[in-house]
This record gives structure tokens, C-alpha cells and sequence, in this order.
């Protein structure tokens, strides 16, 4: 029995989006009369942070405190329409139709606020605390709930404001098949070490280390979170995962937990990560987003570490120790394929 | 059928009610007692997501007949924090970023619970093997094993432990 290191390398292009007839998202924001300000969309939060990442893009454009922004994910049935939470395009499309929305909601704020302060709007300016003020002029302000109330219950008027962010359809060149399906690309690179013991076919990810330019990274510990949470699961596709039976007969397929095999906490892999920014110029506030690219270079970077490791080309998903040893039999030995 | 009363301690208070006969701990806590902490993941003892203490020790609430908690204390992650002051496990979890669906973190508390409660300063091993039975489909479990061996450090008076790899 030996166990052989092995070391794959993958990087991905990973498009912002989907675009098959256009991918459009809306966005409507609207105050309460003390001020709050209620964001709808119908782009739900799996647990990705489109809740977090929306309502900090709201309380940017608005001017106004994070605290007193809320963001309602609750109902696609009555809420702004919105395509979805999927190919990581949340950020990018809701975020960019938040911007729009919030930019009107704080226009009309700034004009109530204008009304109540005798001054023309365009000499205002928030403070982010709460506040909108005369430039320069600190001490001529007004408090955002106050212009709340006075815009609703004195001059009748909402503080509210409609937003969509479309990427259109685009149509391939029947001559040259030239299109524009996205707008951006995130990148990212990834490097898998791990072990192969060629007894028992099994593979062991012993270190992740990556790099992944994902547009300005809008809230780093949730970039963080999702690169750790999706490196884990990419290893899981690779090694364990799947709804096919590991053996040819149907009844040996997973049915349950305790078959369906995931990689549990005493097989963390310790994972490095480089976030890389570069802002994007249509993204909001230049984030693009990780999204499924968490999952995806962890792949390929595997089945590569493994042929890296004992010469086995694995082309099928999960690489489970009956295809390795499968693979290593048929090459009539492990041939690691050395140091690259 | 006939229901059975059942009387326990749910969380410092006295819970009665009646239960269908077979019906599991999960489902009377939350369509009983209306406590919503414990998830309901598979029914079938294998996620952890149910995870609550009957009398310190923690048992999965789905497997549980709901019956055989009569006279007993059950401790739910409904019951952690005091008021509006979060438990130290609670707080370690925020801090880290230890969830994000946040359906398994009731019970990675629960059982988190279990093991600090009767082990103050766990090995980081400990705590792996305190989880192991608690599915996590999001965070990786890195995240929740350093966030629970935070709190076991502030819980002993020391200061919280740097969390994150970036
Ligand atoms: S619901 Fe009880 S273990 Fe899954
Ligand atoms: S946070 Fe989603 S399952 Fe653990």
C-alpha cells in the first residue's frame, strides 16, 4: 500500500448571469412614514446574503443608515419581479436595480426634504447618519424621519422609487456567431493538494488554496463564507456525491443521509483564499459576485490532482475509490505522474 | 384516537399538552408548544437538525415519542438566549459567520451546547465529534467548529477567538 500526493491545478471564467431572452430584475423601494426604508424584491436569500448585500446597497444609494433599511424577500407572487437566485446573478442584476430604485427614492427625499428647509434640493446632502443637511451649511438640516412624516402627512407625497436592471436579449451573428451573453466575468483559479491511498482507491483533499477575483467584494465576510462553504462542496461533487448507485444494481443507490455521502466536519480541508478585486463597470459599486463559482474549479482541480497522483483519468463524476483503483488496475499499477 | 397530557420544562417553562399517541417531540414542540427552533430535516434520525436536550443530554426530537418526555426538562435553541442578551454559542455564531441557511444551526447548537456544558475547554477534535451527527449543506463546517470553540473560550473568560481564513 502507498499513498501518492498529488497536486491539480483549474481556473474558470465564470459569467455573471444568464441571458436567454434577456435577464431582467426589479427593485421598488418605498419609506415608512418615521423614515425606515422598505426594499421589495422577490430574489430570494438561500443563505448567500442577498438580504445583506441588498440592504447595504440600498442604505448607500439612499444616504441612510444600514439600521434603517429593510429588505422584504417575502412573495414572488406580490413583489417586483425578479428572475431568480441563480447563476450568480443576484449582486450583479438585483443589486444594479436596488441602485436604480434607491436613486429615486432618494430623490424624491431630498425634494421633500428641500420643501421643509426652503433651499433648493440640489444644495442638499445626506449624512448617512440619519440627517440631510445644506452643503456645507451642517447646522440647516432636517432628520430623515422628520422628512418622512413631513412628506407623508403635510405635502402628500412618497418617498419611493422603481427600478430594473435588464441585460438584453442578444441575438448570435448567423455569420460569425458573435453575441453578447453577459455583461461580466468573475475569475478564479484554485489549487487541490490531496492523497490517493492505491489499496483502497480512496482520495483525501489535504489543502485548497485559491484565488478568486469577484468584481469589489460588497461584504467581505460573506465572500468569505461562500468560497469556504462552496470549496466544501465542490469536494463533495468530486469525491462523494451522487444519486446514482455507486454500484451497478438501482437498489444499491442512496436513499437516504445516511447513504448519500457529503464530506462531515472531521474532513475540513484547510482552505486559503486571495479575494482579488477588481471592480466591474455595470456591476453595483463594481460586485460581480461569487456565486456557483465557489463550487466549480474545485472540480476539475481534483480529477487533475488525482491523475497528478496515480495516473488515473478519471472523466466521471463522483471520483469514488472504485473507479481509482478501477483506473489503476487497468494502467497495471499506480503511475504518479510526478512533480510539475 | 385518544391524546395523552404530557407536562415537561421547555425551556423554564411548564409546557402541557395533549399529543397524539406516536407523535414525535419535533412535531409537538413546533405545532404544540409553537417553538420553531427545532428543524425538521429528515424525520429519520440522520441531519441533526432537530437536535434538542432532554435533561442535559442531547436527543434527536424526530425519533423521539414526544410522549416520553413526561416530567422531563427539554432545552431548545428557542430557550439560549436570556431575554435580549444572546448566548455566548449564539453570539460566536454571529461573529463567524457559522451559518448561512441557517437550518442546521439550531441543532449545532443544541449539541454544541451538550458538549460545553459538560466539557469547558474541548479540544478541537471534541467538538468535531460533538457535531459529527449535524448535517451542514452551506458553511463547510469550519466555520461552526471555530465559532463553537470561541464561545467555550469566552464562556471560560477569555477573549474570543480570531476567527477566519482570509
Ligand atoms: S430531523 Fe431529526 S435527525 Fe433529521
Ligand atoms: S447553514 Fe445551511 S445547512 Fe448549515
Amino acid at each position: 500500500m502507498t499513498i501518492h500526493k498529488g497536486r491539480g491545478f483549474a481556473c474558470i471564467n465564470y459569467p455573471i448571469g444568464m441571458n436567454l431572452g434577456g435577464d431582467p430584475s426589479q427593485a421598488l423601494v418605498h419609506s415608512t412614514p418615521d423614515g425606515k426604508f422598505m426594499v421589495a424584491l422577490s430574489s430570494i436569500d438561500l443563505g448567500q446574503g442577498m438580504k445583506s448585500v441588498t440592504r447595504q446597497i440600498a442604505s448607500e444609494t439612499l444616504g441612510v443608515p444600514v439600521e434603517d433599511v429593510y429588505v422584504d424577500t417575502a412573495d414572488s407572487d406580490t413583489g417586483p419581479h425578479c428572475m431568480g437566485s441563480f447563476a450568480s446573478r443576484g449582486t450583479h442584476r438585483v443589486g444594479n436595480a436596488v441602485i436604480r430604485a434607491a436613486a429615486e427614492a432618494r430623490k424624491q427625499m431630498m425634494e421633500a426634504a428641500a420643501e421643509e428647509l426652503e433651499v433648493n434640493a440640489s444644495d442638499l446632502d445626506t449624512d448617512g447618519a440619519g440627517n440631510i443637511h445644506v452643503k456645507g451649511a451642517p447646522g440647516r438640516s432636517i432628520t430623515v424621519a422628520e422628512t418622512a412624516i413631513a412628506a407623508q402627512f403635510k405635502q402628500g407625497r412618497t418617498l419611493s422609487g422603481r427600478g430594473i436592471f435588464l441585460v438584453p436579449p442578444s441575438e448570435a451573428d448567423p455569420e460569425t456567431g458573435d453575441m453578447t451573453p453577459v455583461t461580466c466575468f468573475a475569475h478564479a483559479a484554485l489549487v487541490i493538494d490531496l492523497e490517493v491511498d492505491d489499496e483502497t482507491g480512496e482520495v483525501e483533499v489535504t489543502e485548497i488554496n485559491s484565488a478568486y477575483e469577484v468584481g469589489r467584494a460588497l461584504n467581505p465576510k460573506l465572500v468569505e463564507q461562500q468560497l469556504i462553504g462552496g470549496a466544501w462542496m465542490g469536494v463533495s461533487h468530486a469525491l462523494y456525491e451522487t444519486t446514482e448507485p455507486y454500484y451497478p444494481r438501482r437498489d444499491h443507490g442512496p436513499e437516504d443521509f445516511n447513504t448519500y455521502l457529503q464530506p462531515g466536519p472531521g474532513q475540513i480541508t484547510p482552505h486559503h483564499i486571495a479575494v482579488l478585486e477588481r471592480p466591474a463597470e455595470d456591476a453595483p459599486f463594481g460586485g460581480k459576485g461569487p456565486g456557483e463559482m465557489c463550487a466549480n474549479p474545485v472540480l476539475p482541480a481534483v480529477a487533475n490532482a488525482v491523475y497528478n497522483a496515480v495516473g488515473v483519468r478519471c472523466d466521471q463524476l463522483p471520483i469514488t475509490p472504485e473507479k481509482v483503483l478501477k483506473g489503476i488496475r487497468a494502467n497495471g499499477g499506480a503511475r504518479p505522474q510526478g512533480a510539475r | 384516537m385518544a391524546k395523552t397530557p404530557v407536562t415537561f420544562t421547555l425551556n423554564d417553562t411548564e409546557a402541557a399538552l395533549f399529543v397524539d399517541p406516536g407523535a414525535s417531540l419535533v412535531d409537538v414542540l413546533r405545532r404544540g408548544a409553537g417553538d420553531l427552533t427545532p428543524k425538521q430535516g429528515c424525520a429519520q434520525g440522520t441531519c441533526g437538525a432537530c437536535t434538542v436536550l432532554i435533561d442535559g443530554v442531547p436527543h434527536l426530537s424526530c425519533l423521539t415519542l414526544a410522549e416520553t418526555v413526561q416530567g422531563r426538562r427539554v432545552d431548545t435553541a428557542g430557550g439560549l438566549a436570556d431575554g435580549p442578551a444572546l448566548h455566548p454559542l449564539q453570539r460566536a455564531f454571529i461573529d463567524g459567520f457559522a451559518a448561512q441557511c441557517g437550518f442546521c444551526t439550531s441543532g449545532m447548537l443544541m449539541a454544541a451546547k451538550a458538549l460545553l456544558d459538560h466539557n469547558a475547554n474541548p479540544t478541537r477534535d471534541e467538538v468535531i465529534e460533538a457535531i459529527s451527527g449535524n448535517l451542514c449543506r452551506c458553511t463547510g463546517y469550519e466555520p461552526i467548529v471555530d465559532a463553537i470553540l470561541s464561545a467555550a473560550a469566552q464562556m471560560r473568560g477569555q477573549p474570543a477567538l480570531q476567527q477566519g481564513a482570509l
